[in-house]
């Protein structure tokens, strides 16, 4: 059996920045995997542009920005595995591994980091009626279908759900001569990023309808129309609203699930509100020495996020290989969600960080000038007043280390989001 | 014009009618298999609970009760020749209330009549003590202990592909449009060639009515019933062992959950007679339904579990039995009409039956070559690393894995395409590897299996369909 410091689960963004985390740290026998025949993961298909306004200052689009980090990867000399899918990973950190090239491997990692990313959301997990039709995809098959492949999946297209790729699918679909009829969004929101919105729907003059869900799907063979309607606050539709329209091409942009598979296997704890590792602020996982970052942790808005989310995880990493803590639940303080909060990480911290904490975390509604408190006990750490706060943008803010350090060490923190009045 | 004669021809590439080709292949007979549909195994055989039904169900004396029995107790010999994944993980019946334990005790009767060996029956503790997620409302249980689960996809196949390597030829997309007797024979007609035959076997599934009634007065009906469903995520396959029927009703054996070999576990089916045999959709109250009825007995059932939504169309005949054997004023013609529910079950027998009678009729010697033994497409997910190491060795393709969610790889799907009666469209790769139907619902893996399916059969992507004709992915390149 092969021995590898740090083995990295994945080589799309949040693998490449936890590789030169990990290198910057020190560390220096680093291993990605990756299954697919090119790095960069899901970010080769998104041609658009907007991707490292954060981190670089500058509108790339997806390859261009996966560029610079594969360029680092090389540079530093990180070896990567191709087409080399894990099969199985287990708590001892033993990874087993197919590939063209080397068979069946067993590689024993000194510390792990997941960066599976995640997947789309399907037309079963909605359980929509209707036809079993062709003319249904997941908003990311049919961008790699345009984007990879060349091919045109359909003609008339309504978008079901308004998740960044169902938007950015919108225009693409307008720019390849197809007709988009519509956005339909269950939710009274939408749970896109703003500006997609505008720079996709409004700027085509795509009809985004909130409150509204497709409630059945004709068509025999290929798809010929799909029905919608309005839905009441339980996300009923509503009788009397329906509407046939008539289109050959249903793309679904309903959400995004980490795909923890692996991550199960090895026994790591998942969260129920991110749906995936429950981590601390160093990212790591109940399975000590096996840390997680990017989408398969939790689903980003950003790029640039899940880049540096995964450049500490790989750092983490590296600091691991060099003195690995055991335990740590009972050195950690608990992150509570209060009010209009959901999905945050990291869910427990340390009661003495080596660094500031980043938090992130998902709106629970929309909320207008709303307050963002941290406190433990009585003491306020971070307090910001926000303009707007949708479920469609995660809220980030940073906890300083000395503060953490200093607060009572027995008590919880708990962010909230404080409704105006 | 007669475009080839054959000694048979089976109508129906279902389980029933590819049983048949298979027992028939046993005999020195020159043999076609007509099936309506691009692909073998398209209607029930492929929406259907997939169980192995013990027996105890059927009224004495029917057609169902005899071939439910005979056929389940073949199970382990035609899955041991044709390599195809069953499991005896029993089946209970159960009440829910004590208003229901005469039932129990009526199909416990009704068993022993038929001849079900080992029937017994539970009391709750002891319903408790085998299914710990069961409902606490668990009453009284029937123990079925010859009920089992079976691939109904690759007992399909492998019986095409097994008559196929014994000399059956398999026309698919050749729905027959006319029987007419000729010449000492019959003609046989699709759209696009006639064939002769000496004798027909009528295994249409939904359709047996109409091939029947092409050849007799003595007129048959299909009514459709429709049955929906929900599939569970594998996560939740050791949720229960047994598979978990209600006390039947009129309309069939009620709502089951019931894991299949792969894993997954299926909810449903609902029973509801519909007029349109294509009219396989699901619809809210349906599903609402099966929903429901599926948390009878399983109340903790997870909310967010499910990967897909089907529905299926059973072949339920007004005769309410199993129409099996030569048809009075049409000689040489047999039928195997209303084959319904437990028919998966039944086909070994059935098919044995048929081919018998047949062969009889046309006093057909043995076919001295007939091989019984069929090899499963290897399936890489199931293998140890040992085993895995050496296919890899032996064939690179079996290092791609293109079905993440299902651990397929590209050796099973080229594999799939290859073999006898092949996958010719992406459901067909669907149901002979399980591409596809993992828990992305084929999102990661189309693309790629559109592909492969592209290079192999040596069409163009955009001629590709999911299954029937009219079922394309994509309508051509963006860009010439």
């Amino acid at each position: 059996m092969k021995n590898v410091d740090i083995v990295i689960i994945g080589g799309g963004p949040a693998g490449l920045a936890a590789a030169i985390g990990a290198y910057e740290a020190g560390a220096r026998d680093i291993l990605i995997l990756e299954r697919e025949n090119a790095l960069g993961g899901i970010l080769k298909q998104c041609i658009h542009n907007g991707f490292g306004l954060h981190t670089f200052k500058e509108e790339l689009t997806g390859p261009e920005y996966a560029q610079r980090f594969i360029d680092k990867v090389n540079e530093y000399g990180i070896p990567y595995q191709l087409n080399s899918m894990v099969l199985d990973i287990n708590a001892e950190k033993v990874i087993t591994c197919v590939s063209h090239e080397h068979g069946v491997q067993q590689i024993k990692a000194g510390a792990v980091v997941l960066c599976m990313g995640c997947r789309e959301r399907p037309r079963g997990a909605l359980g929509t009626p209707g036809e079993r039709c062709s003319g249904i995809f997941t908003a990311g098959t049919a961008q790699k279908l345009v984007n990879l492949e060349g091919y045109m999946p359909g003609k008339k297209v309504v978008i079901l759900g308004s998740g960044d790729i169902g938007l950015i699918m919108a225009r693409r679909m307008t720019f390849i001569g197809a007709e988009v009829i519509c956005c339909v969004e269950v939710m009274p929101f939408s749970g896109g990023l703003k500006r997609n919105i505008v720079q996709c729907l409004d700027d085509y003059n795509i009809p985004l309808y909130l409150s509204h869900t497709v409630i059945d799907i004709h068509g025999k063979d290929r798809l010929t129309g799909v029905t919608i309607a309005e839905v009441d606050s339980h996300m009923n539709p509503i009788p009397g609203t329906e509407q046939e329209i008539e289109c050959d091409t249903l793309l679904l942009s309903v959400g995004l699930l980490p795909e923890n598979e692996l991550s199960e296997m090895a026994g790591v704890e998942l969260s129920p509100n991110t749906s995936g590792a429950v981590v601390d602020e160093t990212l790591q996982t109940s399975v000590p020495g096996m840390f997680a970052a990017g989408n398969v942790l939790h689903v980003h808005d950003l790029v640039d996020f899940v880049s540096e989310e995964s450049e500490l995880a790989g750092k983490s990493a590296a600091n691991y290989i060099k003195q690995p803590k055991a335990e740590k639940a009972e050195n950690h303080r608990k992150v509570i969600m209060g009010n209009g909060v959901n999905a945050i990480v990291p869910q427990q911290i340390s009661f003495t960080p080596d660094h500031d904490v980043h938090m992130m975390f998902r709106p629970r509604a929309v909320y207008k000038g709303a307050v963002i408190t941290a406190a433990i006990g009585e003491k306020i750490l971070f307090s910001r007043k926000a303009r707007i706060l949708a479920p469609g943008e995660m809220v980030n803010f940073t906890l300083k280390k000395e503060d953490l350090t200093e607060a009572e060490h027995d008590l919880p923190i708990t962010i909230e989001i404080k409704e105006a009045a | 014009m007669i475009d080839s004669s054959y000694d048979v021809i089976v109508i129906g590439g279902g389980v029933v009618g590819c049983a048949a080709a298979r027992e028939l292949s046993r005999y020195d007979l020159n043999i076609a298999l007509l099936e309506k549909s691009t692909d073998i195994c398209a209607g029930q055989s492929r929406a259907n609970t997939a169980i192995i039904h013990g027996g105890y169900d059927a009224k004495p004396g029917t057609r169902k009760a005899y071939y439910n029995l005979k056929g389940n107790m073949m199970f382990d010999s035609v899955c041991g020749e044709l390599d195809v994944p069953h499991e005896w993980n029993t089946s209970l019946v159960v009440s829910f209330s004590p208003d229901e334990d005469s039932q129990i005790d009526e199909l416990y009767q009704r068993g022993i009549q038929n001849g079900v060996p080992n029937l017994e029956i539970i009391d709750h503790d002891e319903i408790m003590r085998r299914e710990p997620n069961i409902s606490e409302q668990a009453h009284k249980a029937l123990l079925v202990n010859n009920g089992g689960i079976v691939c109904p996809y690759e007992l399909t196949t492998a019986y095409a592909e097994n008559a196929a390597k014994n000399g059956v030829t398999f026309f698919r997309s050749s729905p027959v449009i006319a029987i007419r007797k000729e010449n000492e024979g019959w003609v046989v007609d699709t759209p696009e060639k006639s064939y002769h035959c000496k004798a027909i076997v009528n295994c249409a599934g939904l359709y047996s009515d109409e091939i029947h009634n092409m050849v007799s007065e003595d007129k048959l009906e299909i009514k459709p019933r429709r049955g929906q469903y929900y599939l569970v995520d594998k996560k939740y396959a050791k949720a229960f062992n047994a598979a978990i029927f209600q006390v039947p009703t009129v309309m069939g054996k009620g709502i089951l959950v019931a894991r299949t070999v792969d894993g997954t576990v299926l909810l449903g089916p609902t029973a509801e007679d519909i007029n349109d045999k294509t009219d396989k959709r699901t619809t809210a109250a349906g599903l609402a339904n099966a929903l429901e009825g599926a948390r009878k007995t399983w109340p903790n059932l997870p909310g967010r579990a499910f990967i897909t939504e089907f529905s299926g169309l059973r072949a339920h005949c007004t005769r309410n039995d199993f129409i099996i054997g030569e048809v009075t004023d049409a000689p040489l013609f047999f039928d195997a009409a209303g084959v319904e529910s437990p028919g998966l079950t039944s086909a070994p027998a059935i098919g044995v039956d048929l081919a018998k009678m047949v062969a009889e009729a046309l006093h057909a010697s043995p076919n001295t070559k007939f091989d019984p033994i069929r090899k499963g497409i290897p399936k890489f997910r199931e293998l140890s690393n040992e085993k895995r190491a050496e296919l890899v060795s032996e064939n690179p393709d079996f290092a791609k894995v293109i079905c993440r969610c299902e651990t397929v790889t590209e050796a099973e799907i080229r594999e799939a395409i290859r073999r006898p009666v092949g996958a010719v469209n992406v459901d067909g790769i669907k149901i002979r590897t399980r591409a596809g139907m993992g828990r992305c619902q084929a999102g990661f893996c189309t693309p790629r299996v559109l592909e492969i399916l592209s290079e192999e059969l040596g069409v163009p992507l955009e001629t590709l369909q999911k299954s029937e004709a009219g079922s394309r992915y994509v309508y051509g390149k963006i860009f010439d």
